[in-house]
């Protein structure tokens, strides 16, 4: 029989609009004419493409699902799908335009005062400025709620000190969402939007990483640094208001994941068919076709919860249960989906020129980040029981 | 300055095809279309155009209800309004569109009329040089730039061996090439705008079109051969053997 494609199997084009349709196609073609050409070398040279900032801007992806202040205001389904044709390029690209629009964006839009949104948010959804979003720290990372940045109050301003790591955009960001205790406990911690260029405030890129090679990743350093109060976000109380941008960013941290297995998936299939040892292809081989069905299914189960949940999403009825569950599966499936891909193409799959090598590294950081696969798991264990076992 | 641009859907020139049972068409069931690519280039020149001289970008299309979905993307690349005529694609073909069209021109009384040099799935390449006729107006085709100086157009045309820049009045019919423009990415907030952006439809009878009848009638259709499988090589010596005895190309 003819092959079906995998759009056809999940079967989710009769159910999106026109509109989520038409987002979805031009962001695939932005990235394939645009990015692909690229991406490779960026990897290799562990640099992320600045220069294509104001284009994606163009794209009108960033803050592409809030509304007002220079927004596109597109459905949660549209922005998702436009994640999963972002990471089928690569996470870094994805990862950008989550940071901006899910966290930095959204901290703002979500915590901010008017003055606020109306000075950023137009700036960032043109790319003019660029956000980064702080909250982990080099020794508090699933547990935020014990960070040591602290925000001390001096007159009409505050003073904040602190460490934060593991910053996407860190270097080049114009803002940053730094989360900073306030007091002694957890429900002091507030949100403050330091600015690039404040004195003590500096951003620095992480050496030496094998994933994630084209994104910005770096650390923020703050020594006193003097913040006026008019930049503190007065909607944000406690853990609650940085957990709240996470579950709304692990949303398209799932999306865009499913799009690198689906990427991951399209070349192993691809190479299968071409690739012929014993006489046949490859794709005619029993031990092949399990590893391919495994993948398709599993990224169908994904991509159907995504647009699922994506719709809660829009009726403001998704849990951050739901997202933690979302996250976690569709982290573990598309690294499986990238690594089996990478085994399927044998010794091509270790080159960068068939791409899979790349997402199966990458993958290694969007299962750990945004909440690492074991804290989603005792989150979904939590719901289930009424236990807490983290 | 008002420009119409027409375009058309083709069914995605990445995407598999299959034959209808008797071969005289392309199944249609689940085919995903989009906006043929010259008529890409078509509408982005009429948008740069527009940003140059002012005015209103009108694109016209002629197919079922479903069309809309490809105007909206037209729409979304910045078109101010858009004009469908009710019809089938089986029962057009390029003679009959132009002929629609040039009723389209009648009523809207345009400045340029924009269209792709073809539509890459039939490659007719006829229907700007049959509304040009129909018209009684001045045609560029394959234009790879286009710069309008009052009541003229000066056109660069890709001809065999090089290029052509005629002048030409206007009203005029512009056909696009490849080379005259890069054209934009639909961005998110254009995709927004353009569900609110009015679509007129109108019948044949409206437009006033009554002779319908085909002067082409489409006979059969073949896929191409299947591609064999490649095969590798140990030598050069290998390779100039079996080009000379197997391919014979040498």
């Amino acid at each position: 029989m003819d092959a079906m494609t995998l759009d056809d199997i999940i079967g989710w084009k009769p159910l999106l609009t026109d509109e989520e349709r038409t987002i979805r196609d031009s962001v695939k073609r932005w990235v394939t004419d645009r990015y692909m050409p690229r991406i490779t070398d960026d990897f290799e040279q562990g640099i992320f493409a600045r220069e294509l900032i104001g284009e994606i801007a163009e794209l009108g992806v960033l803050g592409a699902n809030l509304e007002g202040y220079g927004c596109a205001g597109a459905s949660h389904v549209a922005y998702g799908l436009a994640c999963y044709e972002l990471e089928a390029g690569d996470s870094g690209l994805r990862s950008f335009v989550s940071v901006q629009t899910s966290l930095a964006m959204f901290s703002i839009w979500r915590y901010g005062t008017e003055e606020q949104k109306q000075r950023w948010l137009p700036e960032m959804a043109a790319g003019r400025a660029i956000g980064c979003f702080g909250l982990t720290e080099p020794m508090h990372g699933s547990d935020p709620g014990g960070m040591t940045t602290r925000a001390v109050r001096d007159g009409d301003d505050w003073l904040i000190t602190g460490n934060k790591m593991w910053i996407t955009n860190a270097e080049f960001a114009d803002l940053a969402i730094v989360w900073a205790k306030t007091g002694e406990d957890a429900a002091s911690i507030r949100g403050f939007i330091v600015e690039k260029g404040m004195p003590g405030y500096e951003a620095h890129n992480i050496p030496g990483k094998m994933s994630m090679r084209a994104s910005a990743t770096g650390s923020l350093v703050m020594d006193q640094v003097r913040v006026p109060d008019a930049n503190r976000l007065p909607e944000a109380k406690g853990l609650g208001g940085p957990l709240r941008c996470l579950t709304n960013a692990r949303y398209s941290v799932g999306f865009g994941v499913l799009g690198a297995a689906r990427f991951c998936l399209d070349q192993a299939v691809a190479y299968t068919q071409e690739r012929t040892q014993f006489g046949v292809p490859l794709a005619r081989k029993q031990l092949i076709q399990q590893k391919l069905a495994d993948m398709g299914a599993r990224i169908v189960h994904g991509c159907v919860l995504g647009v699922h949940y994506g719709r809660l999403k829009e009726l403001d009825a998704l849990h951050h249960v739901q997202v933690s569950l979302f996250k976690r599966d569709a982290c573990q499936t598309a690294l499986d989906a990238a690594r089996d891909a990478r085994a399927v193409l044998g010794a091509n799959g270790i080159t960068t020129e068939y791409h899979v090598i790349r997402h199966a590294l990458n993958l290694e950081s969007t299962y750990t980040y945004e909440g690492t696969h074991e804290i989603h798991t005792l989150a979904l264990g939590r719901a289930l029981t009424g236990e807490s076992a983290f | 300055m008002k420009i119409l641009v027409a375009i058309k859907r083709v069914i995605d020139p990445d995407a598999r095809i299959r034959l209808n049972a008797d071969s005289s068409g392309v199944e249609e069931e689940s085919v995903e279309y989009k906006v043929n690519p010259f008529c890409e280039n078509a509408i982005e020149e009429a948008l740069v155009l527009q940003g140059a001289h002012g005015g209103e970008v009108v694109l016209v299309t002629v197919g079922p209800e479903d069309v809309t979905q490809t105007i909206r993307s037209g729409l979304a690349m910045g078109a101010d309004r858009a004009i469908r005529i009710e019809g089938v694609d089986t029962e057009l073909d390029s003679d009959l569109v132009a002929r629609i069209l040039h009723k389209v021109v009648e009523r809207e009384s345009p400045n340029v009329i924009l269209l792709g040099k073809q539509a890459v799935d039939g490659d007719n390449n006829q229907v700007g040089q049959l509304l040009a006729q129909y018209m009684g107006a001045s045609q560029a085709c394959f234009a790879s730039e286009v710069v309008l100086e009052g009541e003229q157009a000066k056109v660069t045309r890709e001809v065999d061996g090089g290029l052509e820049t005629i002048s030409i009045p206007l009203p005029a019919v512009i056909t696009a090439d490849l080379r005259l423009n890069e054209p934009r990415y639909a961005s998110l907030p254009g995709i927004m705008k353009a569900k609110r952006k009015p679509i007129d439809v109108l019948t044949l009878d409206e437009l006033g079109v009554t002779d319908t009848a085909l002067k082409i009638e489409v006979l059969s259709l073949e896929l191409p051969p299947e591609r064999q499988a490649g095969s590798m090589v140990e030598s050069v010596d290998d390779l100039l053997d079996k080009l000379k005895n197997e391919a014979r190309v040498l």
